[in-house]
């Protein structure tokens, strides 16, 4: 190379497998689902890509919502797959405003998986779907061979009712709305992440799986119908949820940086890695966009259930950048806070 | 957090750019080092901040944007063997070789993982005797130590399956060949703080003397750096050309004398290509002879890959500093952070990531552009 050379290579298109950032929630994902299932699956209900898929039967709508949950480890502090995966799918019924009234769930067992492990995840399971009121209705076993599958994987569907009175929805947020967020951010991510093998720094920092059902039936009964969207910022983090929602809202969204609420645990484990909290998942934290006229009795709804005691308000829906989110900085600065393609990457130093 | 948030508040941060205002008499040209100092920048604004008293250009500090592809490509050779667990830092992952990039080799069913020191990827190869372990050694001083370390300890424990790929370089080189370049604006600069809790400033001293450009070593936060740019504003104004500690909560004179010794001991000064600089004599670090049997090039006999380098992306540019990201014709467009043409754009020091990530709306709106 001489010294006037510049050194960078071709664009490369990876269009031929899957690779693990298609699982990240970011753009990838996003073009994964654009790509590759809509244009075969693709209905007036699904291309509405929300949380949960609202459907007619006779006599009103239901909600149904599924997802699947390959997390490892397979038990990490303050949960494991199977409260994990009750919580996931009560919490995206919850997001569309139903009212979950039963559950299912699938699973895709190792060889080799001790029972003493099995029963755990089925205990702390049975104790989510308890505690939420709500039942497994019915379930399906698959065993593969060792080494086909990490341990097990878990795949739970939920049905919900719906209040005609009560409909959240991406699409449905305002220029004004208020961002409120229920609780501190990046929990779950950076527990699951302490806990992987390979990362081994001493922390105390727990997962904040849980249902959010409380806190939707809080604000549909206090703030009803001026809350407009809902979203359990999950994998991808904050960020990427209201991004979705810029997108699908067709509004811009602007944030507070001197209003995040991170835990300093949380921090200063994201600050070690190089990771920033907005992207990282959490399992027991809404996202609400209201109206104005509505914040204020959303605000004290959340903050009467212990899960959203810490609530606050990130930011608020604004007239400019449709579909982009925006941070407004401590020092008074504008940036992008945009979807990211992948996950986050930590970095060298 | 304490020691952090002290440096981020932002009523100490605006009374500073009111003293850098008040203090420039002219518009000083100054060069951040490090990616990281570059992402502060941008994600806080502060370069539009400053607009008027001083232009912050970014430097070459970014230890992935500086990787030659020819390294990349030595990197996705040694990922795609079947006999190999390639382990590096997160975000080499994603950084284009000349056909893929690690994240790519590892869909395709290459042994590629992530590790957050070298002594893990140590430990796998200690718990994987029947494989070749590598880990991908990038970096400035900042990483040498720990480096270092992981080579030395292997050998110590005679763990012989586990080599490294070496494309570390050092800094000050790097400065004089920003300063030696004909077009050179470059009035002052920000050492990176990091690289100075291991090196110290020693070797900025000669450097400042030599070009008479004030050097200051600064941390990485924004009152650090704004504290930084004051200095070396100061010292402009006043006509000295020193070498200045903005950092001295990490960094003194000398450094981390164990840290230095162990680079010393594993590693000696060898030439180096970077990535829109060409090669540079010394500027690099490389196994010494005594630790050549941990030399993944040696090791895998790797001297052989050359590989052509397309023009498209202006890499180069940035990284001299010679053009903003925004002002190269790639940018955003055919060069996002999902389908790169450079590391810069793929970095979490990159500074086209953060213009790309932070900056964006700004630029929208500079043109007047909603979306």
């Amino acid at each position: 190379m001489t010294a006037t050379a510049l050194a960078c290579p071709v664009p490369i298109v990876e269009t031929e497998r899957i690779q693990l950032g298609h699982g990240s929630g970011g753009s990838l994902s996003a073009a994964l689902i654009r790509n590759h299932f809509l244009p075969h699956f693709g209905n007036p209900v699904l291309n509405r890509q929300a949380d949960g898929a609202v459907v007619s039967v006779p006599g009103g709508e239901v909600v149904l919502s599924t997802d699947t949950f390959v997390v490892s480890p397979l038990e990490f502090p303050g949960g494991n797959i199977g409260s994990l995966a009750v919580h996931g799918t009560l919490n995206d019924l919850a997001m569309m405003g139903g009212r979950p009234i039963g559950l299912t769930a699938g699973f895709v067992l190792e060889e080799g998986l001790p029972f003493i492990r099995l029963d755990r995840i089925i205990r702390a399971m049975a104790a989510a779907a308890r505690e939420a009121e709500v039942p497994i209705v019915a379930g399906d076993t698959k065993v593969v061979e060792r080494g086909k599958a990490d341990g097990l994987y878990v795949n739970t569907t939920g049905l919900g009712l719906l209040d005609s009175a009560f409909r959240p929805s991406p699409e449905r947020g305002r220029v004004g709305d208020l961002v409120l967020v229920s609780g501190a951010l990046g929990r779950h991510g950076m527990a699951v992440m302490a806990a992987r093998e390979g990362l081994a720094f001493e922390t105390t920092i727990t997962s904040d799986s849980a249902s959010l059902c409380p806190l939707v039936e809080a604000l549909r009964t206090r703030a009803g119908a001026g809350v407009h969207v809902l979203r359990d910022p999950t994998r991808g983090g904050l960020a990427s949820a209201l991004n979705e929602i810029a997108l699908a809202s067709g509004v811009g969204i602007e944030l507070e940086e001197r209003a995040l609420l991170v835990p300093s645990d949380v921090a200063a484990a994201c600050e070690m890695l190089g990771l920033d909290p907005l992207y990282v998942a959490n399992e027991g934290v809404l996202a609400a966009l209201v109206a104005p006229s509505a914040a204020d009795a959303a605000l004290a709804a959340l903050r009467s259930h212990p899960l959203g005691a810490d609530a606050w308000v990130a930011g608020r829906v604004v007239d400019g950048h449709p579909g982009m989110v925006a941070m407004r900085t401590a020092l008074g600065g504008l940036r992008v806070v945009d979807l990211l393609p992948g996950d986050q990457l930590p970095r060298i130093c | 957090m304490k020691y952090l948030s002290e440096y981020r508040d932002p009523a100490v941060a605006l009374a500073l750019l009111g003293r850098i205002t008040q203090t420039a008499t002219r518009r000083w040209v100054l060069m951040e080092v490090c990616g990281g100092q570059t992402h502060t920048i941008v994600r806080q604004g502060l370069d539009q901040l400053l607009e008027g008293a001083v232009e912050m250009i970014h430097g070459p500090g970014c230890p992935v944007c500086v990787t030659p592809l020819e390294q990349i490509d030595k990197a996705l050779a040694l990922a795609g063997r079947p006999d190999v667990i390639f382990t590096s830092f997160g975000d080499m992952l994603r950084v284009p070789g000349s056909e893929c990039d690690l994240l790519q080799v590892r869909s395709r069913g290459g042994a590629v993982r992530i590790v957050y020191s070298p002594l893990d990827a140590l430990d796998i190869a200690a718990a994987h005797p029947d494989k070749e372990v590598v880990f991908f050694a990038v970096g400035f001083e900042t990483t040498a130590p720990a480096n270092a370390m992981a080579v030395w300890r292997a050998r110590q424990l005679g763990i012989r399956n586990f080599s490294v790929l070496v494309s570390h370089v050092t800094v000050p080189p790097a400065i004089s060949a920003v300063l030696d370049a004909p077009d050179n604006r470059v009035q002052g600069f920000l050492a990176a703080g990091h690289v100075c809790t291991v090196m110290g400033w020693t070797e900025y001293e000669p450097l400042a003397r030599r070009y008479r450009v004030p050097i200051v070593v600064t941390g990485f936060e924004p009152v650090d750096i704004l504290e930084g740019i004051l200095m070396a504003v100061r010292q402009l104004e006043e006509g000295r050309s020193e070498v200045e500690n903005q950092y001295a909560r990490a960094v003194t004179r000398s450094g981390t004398v164990p840290a230095r010794e162990l680079v010393a001991r594993v590693f000696c000064l060898v030439d180096r290509a970077w990535r829109g600089l060409g090669v540079i004599p010394r500027s690099g670090l490389g196994l010494r002879e005594e630790f050549a049997a941990f030399d993944a090039e040696v090791r895998f006999g790797l001297g052989s890959i050359r590989v052509a380098e397309p023009e498209e992306c202006r890499a180069g540019d940035v990284l001299r500093g010679k053009i903003k990201p925004p002002a190269c014709a790639a940018f955003g467009t055919r060069c996002t952070p999902l389908h790169p043409l450079g590391a810069p754009m793929v970095s979490s020091e990159g500074a086209c990531a953060a213009y790309y990530n932070y900056g964006r709306y700004r630029v929208a709106a500079a043109e007047g552009v909603a979306g």
